[in-house]
């Protein structure tokens, strides 16, 4: 108990923190269920929804604000699937993910060019960004919303997939692509969907991250994106569960390391994560059986 | 054509063997046209030192140039040749030129460089030489210990992997602990740097003639084939995990080169800038010169340089003509361009400038004498 007391606020900012990887992670576990892509640009769309939502707060009501930081994120991702994944439908893997590359490597360069490089303060949002206190420990409220708002979210999006035509049209995507395309499964509409939805979560998580972080800097979307992208894998790659989950683990563990004065560790940590459980078991803890990751 | 009756699986006969020695000094005599061209480029840059202003804008791209293509062509042999999409280059580099700063310090300056860690507990210094050979082989062992377990995964996971690993060497380099060797998060310097543009021009083309080497020898042939169809080559007698290996260990051992040659250019070294985002920048220069292309990823490397360093350098500044601002034109303007140029040319071009092809010099006399041909036919007619 001592110890918990202690600790509280590391454990509270790991569930956090946890939270808004699971939102992004979401996102590429679904394109990547899909399409078998790394977007690597993820993280950036990530980002822009974080300069999207401080540059209109500047002159616009909260209430307007928020919904059209959405709107822009979810047109962005729109967009980034249109413009630089479709042509490239038919090429091999390896010049898609280079594509993503670049598209993140775009998104980062335009974002140093707006913002001249500089961090820029991210507005206070009233309600979650007061502090609360909890046992010991005083968070913000944002910090308790995080998961609770992740878990409805991931409830909704598994009701959607399970229970909808497109829901079962990603489905059937996931599991053999050419076939469902056979059986007359719009393909394009329905990998647009999935951007739609991973670049929506991504503007929520972003809401709910930099609120959190306070500052945004155009590489703000680098690490979040890689180490949801670590818990997508963990969690095994393709299922929305196991994203949300591994997400939770990898916040939490992360600041357990920083509660132990390993700050230096706490990136190294995931990718050491994300090492082991590609070596020891490479379809993550609830992902499908497949042969063609190893 | 007598490739084809090669064998392609990496075992040397004993023919072969002896071949290997009459093929080098073979290898002199056929390609004296290329070991004159590049002398003629060495005299040329000295040339060039004497008459330009050492403050030339065309130095810094031929110094930054040449090493970027050294660490592109060995991307190349990786990514490339073998069809393993590593994303680790950066690490390897890192560890590079961490290796070649530590070792090459002079003893009299690590009082000062490591301040915080009492001088440091490294109380020798190694020749320049062979400190680039230590940063080299450091990389390389660093990648075999990486390729164990790594190398048995496929396309985009090893690409994720070899990302994750590279970033771990980061942390692991700014350790407080290790501060006695790698001075934690501090800078790196005074340690002894090349002052001619001559110097990294030697060492990378000695590099990637070694290089290309390879790719011709009988190793690089199993490369290729297990580039293009893993079960193929499998079936073809070739050590799947033994190349891979390799070819994997190789590509580092240059990039660890690669990354002592920009500590030197860079004059001091810390961990910080070898993120992804270097890693991704000599991708894209990879792509650009045409994935499977040694000349290409030269040619790309220069290009992509000089257009970053030099001749796009007008976007960032803010000009006008007469009292008429240019829109759009201030700081961080040219990486837009930049990038939307990559955009374009992994979209739509996407062999990039070589493809798979090769400038070799023969292609080249072929092309003169066409040219030549044409030239004297059209004057007759």
């Amino acid at each position: 108990m001592e110890f918990l007391n202690t600790n509280l606020p590391y454990i509270l900012a790991g569930i956090s923190v946890g939270g808004q990887y699971a939102l992004i992670a979401i996102g590429y576990t679904m394109v990547y269920g899909i399409l078998r892509l790394i977007n690597f640009a993820h993280g950036d769309i990530f980002m822009v929804a974080g300069f999207a939502m401080v540059y209109l707060s500047a002159t616009l009501p909260l209430y307007i604000s928020i919904p059209l930081t959405i709107i822009i994120t979810v047109l962005l991702g729109f967009a980034v699937e249109r413009m630089a994944y479709k042509p490239l439908r038919t090429a091999p893997r390896m010049s898609i993910m280079i594509s993503a590359i670049g598209v993140s490597y775009l998104l980062q360069n335009c974002a140093w060019y707006i913002t001249s490089g500089l961090a820029k303060q991210y507005p206070t949002i009233p309600w979650i960004s007061e502090s609360i206190s909890i046992g010991t420990a005083t968070t913000k409220i944002v910090t308790v919303i995080t998961p609770i708002l992740t878990i409805v979210l991931v409830i909704a999006l598994v009701i959607l997939i399970k229970y909808t035509k497109i829901g079962m049209a990603m489905r059937a995507m996931a599991k053999d692509f050419e076939t469902s395309q056979l059986m007359g499964v719009k393909i394009n509409s329905v990998i647009s969907f999935t951007f739609i939805i991973g670049s929506f979560l991504a503007a929520i998580g972003s809401l709910l991250y930099f609120t959190n972080y306070a500052t945004v800097t155009p590489i703000a979307g680098a690490m979040p994106g890689l180490k949801a992208f670590v818990a997508a894998v963990f969690g095994g790659i393709g299922s929305i569960p196991g994203a949300v989950i591994g997400a939770f683990i990898i916040g939490i563990c992360e600041n357990i390391i920083r509660m132990f004065g390993w700050t230096t560790f706490s990136d190294a940590f995931t990718f050491a994560l994300l090492i082991i459980i590609l070596v020891a078991k490479p379809t993550g803890l609830f992902g499908e059986k497949s042969t063609d990751k190893v | 054509m007598n490739e084809k009756n090669r064998n392609i699986n990496g075992v040397i006969t004993p023919t072969e063997k002896a071949n290997i020695f009459s093929n080098s000094l073979g290898f002199i005599k056929k390609n004296w046209i290329g070991f004159t061209l590049l002398a003629s480029l060495y005299a040329i840059i000295l040339v060039l030192e004497q008459v330009l202003p050492v403050s030339s804008m065309l130095f810094v791209v031929l110094k930054k140039g040449a090493i970027y293509a050294l660490v592109a062509v060995s991307m190349n042999l990786c990514n490339g040749f073998t069809g393993l999409f590593s994303l680790g280059q950066a690490g390897f580099m890192l560890i590079g030129a961490y290796i070649y700063g530590i070792f090459t310090i002079p003893l009299e300056a690590r009082a000062a460089v490591y301040q915080y860690f009492d001088g440091g507990i490294i109380n020798f210094t190694v020749p320049v030489p062979v400190a680039l050979i230590m940063a080299g082989l450091a990389a390389a062992l660093f990648a075999y210990l990486i390729g164990l377990p790594v190398l048995r995964l496929k396309s985009d996971y090893l690409a994720i992997a070899t990302l994750g690993f590279a970033e771990i060497i980061r942390a692991f380099f700014q350790w407080d602990k290790l501060g006695p060797v790698t001075n934690g998060s501090n800078l790196l310097r005074r340690f002894p740097v090349f002052s001619s543009t001559l110097y990294p021009f030697v060492v990378s083309s000695i590099c990637i003639t070694i290089i290309v080497l390879l790719i011709n020898s009988s190793y690089g042939r199993a490369f290729k084939a297990i580039r293009d169809d893993e079960v193929a080559a499998e079936a073809m007698g070739i050590n799947l995990a033994k190349h891979k290996q390799l070819s994997f260990t190789i590509s580092s051992f240059f990039a660890g080169v690669g990354g002592a040659l920009l500590a030197m250019y860079q004059t001091t070294v810390q961990a910080a800038p070898f993120k992804a985002a270097m890693t991704y920048e000599i991708l894209l220069i990879v792509v650009i010169g045409g994935i499977g292309s040694v000349t290409g990823s030269v040619l790309s490397s220069f290009l992509f340089i000089a257009c970053s360093e030099w001749w796009l350098r007008f976007l960032d500044s803010e000009t006008y003509i007469g009292s008429f601002r240019i829109p759009l034109l201030a700081s961080g303007f040219r990486k837009v361009v930049f990038s939307i140029i990559i955009m374009i040319i992994v979209l739509f071009y996407s062999q990039g400038i070589m493809g798979t092809n090769e400038i070799s010099i023969d292609a080249l006399l072929r092309f003169f004498k066409k040219l030549f041909r044409k030239g004297s036919k059209e004057e007759a007619t």
